[in-house]
Formats: structure tokens, sequence, C-alpha cells
């Protein structure tokens, strides 16, 4: 199955402009603590970390719990300084890794 | 009635029966630490201050299982004064954190929206380590209906 991302950047800011960035990743973020019809507990698969990369410089990075929901959703801002790729990584367990890049023009 | 003196009387069956389900549901939430001690785990030593810090969750939840939380910190977010950890916080989930969010001067603003779950009606605490190494919190208090984590 393959991961579904959604990430909404403005495609044109200008420069010193503060923009708001919303990412959300398609997982369950199964928290390890629910048990299954057979009363076996599911054990934990969720995402631990993300980042933001701008140019060369990680401008957002948060570690996440079991306490955010399914197909987490992070908004966060940051200051456009100069055209480039913003980086988003989703690290997790079970060797869950997913990388996604957009595109912004700074004018 | 001397037989009965050492057979449990039903209410004595009842209560044990009741212990054991509630032990087999608490068991993770006795294991996690307490909110007070998360944040003193995280403050490490530095006294904590109420301001700066403001929650924007609903007070009344019906499905705890995605709960819109927005967390915003009064800080102009320059190179000498600006938010370098937010930490987040909870009262009765069967983990004590929900999530930490470093940020810094490319920030811009320091507000942060995420999803969460929540177990229980119970408080969060969100504190921010500004800078200048002070921290700086807010709490807000959630009425959750369905409850998510550790059901359905």
């Amino acid at each position: 199955m393959s991961t579904r991302t959604l990430i909404t950047v403005p495609p044109t800011a200008r420069r010193g402009d503060v923009i708001e960035i919303r990412t959300l990743i398609g997982h369950p973020m199964e928290p390890g603590f629910r048990a299954d019809t057979q009363g076996r507990q599911l054990p934990r698969d969720i995402i631990r970390r993300f980042a933001c990369i701008y140019g060369s410089e990680t401008v957002f990075r948060a570690e996440l719990s079991p306490a955010i929901a399914a197909n987490p959703f992070i908004a966060f801002h940051t200051v456009a300084q100069d055209s480039g790729t913003l980086t988003f990584l989703w690290e997790g367990d079970n060797g869950f890794s997913h990388s996604e890049s957009v595109t912004l023009t700074v004018t | 009635m001397a037989a009965d003196a050492a057979a449990p009387t039903r209410r004595e069956a009842l209560a044990a029966g009741l212990g054991l389900a509630a032990s087999a549901w608490v068991r993770p939430a006795v294991a996690r630490d307490s909110l007070a001690a998360a944040v003193a785990k995280f403050a490490a030593g530095t006294p904590v201050h109420e301001g700066k810090v403001a929650i924007e969750v609903a007070p009344l939840v019906e499905n705890g299982n995605t709960v819109p939380i927005k967390v915003t910190v009064d800080s102009p977010m320059s190179a000498e004064s600006h938010v370098q950890t937010i930490a987040i916080f909870n009262e009765r989930n069967p983990l004590a954190e929900v999530a930490t969010l470093h940020l810094g001067p490319r920030a811009g603003r320091a507000s942060v929206s995420l999803r969460i779950r929540l177990a229980d009606s119970q408080k969060l605490v969100a504190v921010a380590r500004l800078s200048d190494g002070s921290l700086w919190s807010s709490t807000a208090e959630v009425i959750v209906t369905l409850a998510g984590c550790v059901e359905n």
C-alpha cells in the first residue's frame, strides 16, 4: 500500500512572509493499547518523528506519541526566505520512512 | 451459617471481580507518569510560569479519536527571542506525552495545529521553552464523550 500525503504550501510567497504549511499523511497510528477481537494486544505502529527541511535548514521538527490521531495532521509556519524546496520527512515504527518535496517560489 | 464465614460473600466476590476488571483496564494508566511528573521531567528543575501560551481546543469533544488542537505562543520569533520547544502533555491517556514540537527563529510564528487522541475527559498542558531558557505554560480542560486511544 502506497503512502498518501496531502501537503498545502502556498505556491508563491513574498520574501519575509510568514506562510502556513499544512501536512497530512495516511497512517493508522496504532497506539499499542488496543486489543483485537481475540483479546490480543495490537503492537504499536506509529510515526515517531516529523521534520520539515527548507533549503538546507530544518525549520520545524516534531516528536509524536500514540496520542496523535490516525493520519497525522500537522500545521505550522515558516518564513519565506528563498525560492527552494521544502522536504517533509516522516519516520516511525517498523522502519517506516516517507518523504515528500514541494517547491516554493519566493518573489 | 458457620460455613459461610469462610466462603466469600456476594459483595466480596463482586468487588474482586470489579477489581480484576479495573486492573486490566487501568494498567497502562498506572504505569504512566502523572501530568505533574511529566511536566516536571520536561522542565528539569526550571520554574514553569503561567501565561504566554494558548491552547485552542473545543471544551466539549464528541469523538476522542481525533481532536483538533492549536497551540500558540506569544513570541516575536526573532533570532534573539523565539520559542525553541513546545511540549504537550495530557492527564489521563495511557501515556502522558502528546507531542514535542521544535521550532526556531525560522518558524516566523509560534503556532502549531495537530489532531490528537483523548482517552477521557481530562486536562491538557502545553509548556513552551523560550530561547532565554524560561518555561511558560497553559492548561485546557476538555470533556470527551467518546473515548479514543484504548477503545473502538
